[in-house]
């Protein structure tokens, strides 16, 4: 195992190089292996242990401006029991929200017996990640200080685009080095501004170098975000990177993810591209908020044989 | 956890499968005089149904009906006229497109998921795209009001039978010919479903007949002198028999033959695509296809790595039940093939390449064959030089561009070649010095109507598909220029 | 008195005019059976040399600019202008016709060198085509050379039948080797002559004087020869010829007059798809 690191100094020009070594990603080509898996038809039983599969990897998302302590407190209510009527399904992977709602988060999951459920917080002045290295390391300080265990942090994109590299790279080390043992982070590319599958693969290669204990797609605040072809190009580098390291990083896809259907097209990428082992919530996440009832009626569906309605599943 | 997918089969209910086939000649369904031979489902080895071994004389009645088509209704028809006969096939074909992809599915063994996405809609845009031809043949480029041969003999193969009839039967009628049709033995049930569409078109009698048959109905097909022109996709054995077999006679040919293409990967290709492109290229229809990548020419510089996610990447096709919708790697379409299959990688071993299977559980009725690939492969090697037509791949390797067009260009063959790379001067300067007729840079296996297809050399003659497709059912009017008094 | 220094005829292969490697010659006569010359009686050995020299000519000349291959047929229209006046009497001399008829039929095979230097640069842009496929892809078609292209001269004319099947084969780049009327293969020679003085590659035309009974099969079964022109062949032996030729399955093709269509029926399409996205 060699260490990705060894080949690059952490410099600008040295990430350059080592970045210009990757192979190319050919558009029309990923996509049409990203639409052929989406053709797989997962039936019966593997659609029951799919959508199982995929509310545990939910990280319940809410990340609103009109956030309250009563909303945050009702989703962790939901992450804990998906379906109040139903005790055999999973609670959620994690809870995500942003930063001054984490210790009410917490606080609501240990005492409601959710206290295995992690909180995960956005930092790094999250979505648009446009701020100084202080802000974005006093915004981290503060959520994990607040008791999350997981943080989501922005990529500096605009710092990508124009190449500076070093900047990015040392940006996540900084952050990296303030989660340490505390908490996982996660590192959120935002894909839809990065535009090209060639950076999302360069970018995921910076974050898992920069020590990154997930690639994430996107804040959810930008279109597009988590497609099928951009998740594949994620999972790729994954791939390649656990090849050359013997380290497996973890893909959230977060972003546009509604329907069941979605979510079961993201595990079949996983499958197929980075085998099972991936399929666990400790190396797959999905970031969203509406996906889990939808998962809850199709859930009921095949439990009753007849289609859910809306009407049976809590509201957010 | 392992994500295992349940069966997810397709519903068999939507085709209606009658127990024997008779002839469809002149709008009719009738008795041939050859006897019956079973048709199967080659991943099952069940029997099907009963087809009619079409003899010389049911050639000479078919032959006759689509003169008489031809002579009467057809050629005095308004082209506009023809070309909507055209569109409605095409519309039925789409309105009908499950029961074809099941129907063929069943009798050919290719996973649904490619009759469904690939073979069916295919067949269809074919004929939406020909009939658009119908009545603008004029800018077809071969001369001012172009006339058609008259009556066409066609003979299909198996790997594609519904559209490789449409690949014959859409270019002939949008030009003005009619057309007797032969469907590969192994293969006839949906050009026998074909005659139903043709009926529900309201198509005039003996437009198109289909008789079905084995070798013997082909040759009596070429050998009929009421036959203009033949077009015939199969090996290029047969094609020479055809060359020969016209050679003193007024008959033209379509020939699409065999193929031995070579798949570039420069190591500057974006490898995750190559390897699906390779993936792509020969496992595509079980390799059962005369343009598959089937010679996959590697730079040394990234020989490893594509190996390594090449054979990661076999492990993942999914082989087994044809009608399953997740399969993707079905059954070998007959015994006499998986034989051939065989034969020809048990003399890779012998001659010194390694072989490597996918991990596969095959079933164990039918005829099946693991994704294989041979590395230690050198030109010499038959399965270097000779088409298996199977879900198998020759890795050779080469160090420079010019060493790699030297050993892609060392065949008889000259169909169809793959490269890969991101720079793009360097895939127009390999792309130039290929000699092959179809040149898939960063894709492979991409079909089209309106892209041309046909190979150099042994791979065949003329073109199918595209304006240059329709050169060969139309005879040129074009005048010699000191005719037309240009000096 | 001052005696005429004659001309030896001999073939034209690879840029060179050896004499057959059998060394035989024929006795060419005027219609009236006037002597005129020997003339090097081409073997299937020749033949073989030919193919050899046209394939090793095919690469650079079917990679030469359009530009630069119409630039060289001209240059080979000019040169012929220049000898107008031996072709002539060659003509005269082996077909037994007037002046007249011999200046037309010299001035017919000029024109025709300045008709295809036309067409080098044209060809493509009319017979190529881009596809408009369904989906994100770029795809094009381009005829390009089929390879080497072996003739037999029209046996009716001495000259203009030799340039109607030398002309379009080489226009878009193959190299050829050609069969000369057996009676009248004089002005052949000289046409050589004039290809060799012409910026032509060497080997790009290859001319061969001799039997075409004895040569014909040697040239149908040959296996490096992509294509034939059977305009000349005698129509008798086309179904043997073809015949042979479905061995490596050659193109063959029987023409009258010239036409665009000439120079597509020994060119191959060639169809290239890329994707597009960024």
């Amino acid at each position: 195992m060699t260490s990705v690191l060894e080949h690059t100094d952490g410099t600008d020009s040295g990430l350059k190089r080592f970045l210009a070594t990757l192979s190319g990603v050919d558009k029309v080509g990923v996509e049409a292996r990203a639409a052929m898996l989406g053709t797989r038809s997962i039936k019966t039983t593997s659609k029951a242990w799919a959508i199982d599969t995929a509310i545990s990897m939910v990280d319940l998302t809410t990340l609103e401006g009109a956030d309250t302590p009563g909303k945050v407190r009702a989703l962790c209510e939901k992450a804990i029991r998906p379906d109040p009527t139903d005790s055999t399904v999973p609670s959620v992977g994690a809870v995500c929200v942003y930063n001054d709602l984490v210790k009410i988060a917490r606080t609501h999951l240990d005492d409601n017996n959710g206290a295995r459920i992690p909180v995960a917080a956005v930092t790094t002045a999250f979505p648009s990640g446009r701020a100084t290295m202080a802000v974005k390391i006093r915004d981290t300080h503060d959520a994990l200080d607040a008791g999350a265990t997981e943080i989501d942090m922005v990529i500096d994109r605009g710092a990508f685009l124009a190449g500076r590299y070093g900047e990015v790279f040392e940006e996540i080390r900084a952050i990296k080095a303030i989660c340490k043992d505390r908490a996982h982070l996660k590192v959120i590319l935002e894909t839809g501004e990065l535009v090209t599958y060639d950076n999302v693969k360069k970018a995921s290669f910076l974050a898992m170098m920069a020590g990154a204990d997930f690639i994430k797609t996107s804040t959810g605040k930008v279109t597009p975000a988590a497609t099928p072809p951009v998740v594949l190009t994620m999972l790729e580098a994954v791939r390649d990177y656990y090849e050359m390291t013997g380290i497996r990083i973890g893909v959230k896809a977060a972003g546009g993810i509604r329907t069941t259907k979605d979510a079961i097209k993201q595990l079949v990428l996983v499958n197929e591209t980075v085998g099972s082992e991936w399929l666990s919530p400790t190396l797959f996440r999905i970031g969203a908020s509406a996906l889990l009832n939808d998962l809850l009626l199709q859930r009921m569906k095949m439990r009753t044989g007849h289609y859910a309605s809306a009407n049976y599943v809590t509201v957010d | 956890m392992e994500f295992t997918y349940a069966a997810a089969p397709e519903s068999r209910s939507v085709v209606d499968i009658a127990p024997s086939y008779k002839l469809f000649i002149n709008g009719d369904w009738v008795a041939g005089k050859g006897g019956t031979f079973p048709t199967i489902n080659p991943a099952t080895e069940e029997v099907l149904s009963k087809i009619t071994q079409g003899s010389a004389s049911d050639i000479d009645r078919a032959v006759k009906a689509a003169r008489n088509a031809y002579t009467k209704i057809w050629s005095k028809l308004p082209a506009k006229e023809r070309g909507k006969y055209l569109f409605r096939i095409a519309r039925i074909l789409q309105e009908r497109a499950r029961e074809f992809a099941v129907l063929e599915t069943l009798n050919n063994g290719k996973p649904i998921r490619e009759s469904r996405d690939v073979d069916i809609p295919l067949a269809a845009a074919h004929f939406f795209y020909h009939a658009g031809w119908a009545d603008k043949l004029d800018y077809a480029g071969v001369g001012k009001s172009p006339k058609p041969y008259g009556v066409v003999g066609q003979i299909i193969p198996w790997n594609f039978p519904l559209l490789m009839l449409a690949w014959k039967i859409a270019p002939a009628l949008a030009t003005g010919n009619t057309v007797v049709l032969k469907p590969a033995e192994t293969t006839p049930l949906t050009a026998l479903l074909f005659a139903e569409v043709c009926q529900q078109a309201d198509l005039p009698d003996g437009v198109v007949n289909i008789v079905t048959g084995d070798g013997r109905t082909g040759a009596a097909l070429v050998n009929h002198p009421g036959i203009d022109k033949i077009a015939f996709t199969g090996s290029t054995e047969v094609g020479k028999i055809i060359a020969r077999a016209i050679a003193g006679t007024e008959k033209k040919a379509t020939l699409e033959l065999g193929g031995k293409a070579a798949n570039i990967i420069y190591d500057d290709a974006a490898i995750d695509q190559a390897v699906e492109g390779i993936i792509n290229g020969i496992f595509f229809n079980q390799g059962h296809v005369c343009c598959a990548g089937s010679r996959l020419l590697v730079q040394e510089s990234v020989y490893g790595t594509v190996l390594d996610k090449l054979q990661e990447r076999m492990a993942k096709i999914r082989v087994g039940d044809p009608m399953d919708k997740n399969t993707d790697l079905g059954a070998i379409n007959s015994a006499a093939q998986l034989a051939k299959i065989k034969e020809l990688t048990s003399a890779g071993d012998s001659e010194g390449a390694t072989r490597w299977s996918s991990p596969c559980e095959l079933p164990e009725k039918g005829f099946w064959f693991a994704p294989t690939i041979f590395t230690g492969v050198t030109e010499s090697h038959r399965i270097a030089r000779e088409e298996i037509f199977g879900p198998v791949l020759s890795v050779l390797t080469f160090r420079t561009p010019a060493e790699a067009i030297e050993k892609a260009n060392a065949t008889p063959y000259g169909l169809s070649a793959g490269i890969w790379s991101e720079k793009s001067s360097k895939i127009l300067w390999t792309a130039q010095n290929l000699r092959a007729g179809v040149i898939w840079s960063n894709t492979f296996n991409k079909f089209d109507p309106a892209s041309p297809f046909g190979g150099y050399k042994e791979s065949g003659w003329g073109r199918e598909g595209g304006r240059h497709g329709l050169h060969g059912y139309l005879l040129t009017t074009q005048k010699s220029h000191s005719q037309k008094g240009g000096k | 008195m001052r005696l005429d220094v004659k001309k030896t005829y001999k073939l034209f292969i690879g840029g060179q005019f050896p004499r057959s490697e059998s060394g035989r010659s024929y006795e060419i006569t005027s219609p009236k059976g006037v002597f005129l010359a020997n003339a090097a009686q081409a073997s299937r050995k020749d033949l073989r040399d030919a193919v050899t020299a046209a394939r090793s000519a095919f690469s650079n000349w079917s990679q030469a600019t359009a530009f630069n291959r119409g630039q060289i047929l001209y240059r080979i229209a000019e040169i012929m202008e220049g000898r107008r006046d031996q072709f002539i009497a060659e003509i005269v001399a082996c077909e037994g016709v007037n002046t007249k008829k011999a200046s037309e039929q010299v001035d017919a095979a000029i024109d025709l060198w300045v008709w295809y230097a036309g067409w080098c640069d044209k060809y493509i842009s009319v017979a190529g085509s881009q596809n408009p496929i369904a989906g994100p892809f770029y795809n094009f078609t381009t005829p390009e050379a089929l390879g080497v292209i072996g003739a037999i001269a029209d046996q009716k004319s001495s000259l203009v039948g030799l340039v109607q099947s030398i002309a379009p084969i080489i226009t878009s780049g193959n190299s050829a080797l050609i069969i000369a009327n057996e009676k009248s293969p004089l002005s052949a020679i000289t046409l050589s002559e004039v290809l060799a003085t012409s910026d032509l590659h060497a080997g790009v035309v290859n001319i061969l004087t001799g039997k075409v009974a004895e040569l014909a099969p040697w040239m149908a079964s040959h296996m490096d020869i992509d294509g034939i022109d059977l305009s000349g062949a005698p129509r008798k032996s086309a179904t043997e010829l073809k015949t042979l030729a479905a061995d490596n399955l050659k193109r063959c093709h029987h023409f009258t007059g010239e036409s665009l269509e000439r120079i597509l029926a020994f060119t191959e399409s060639k169809t290239v798809w890329h994707p597009i996205g960024v």
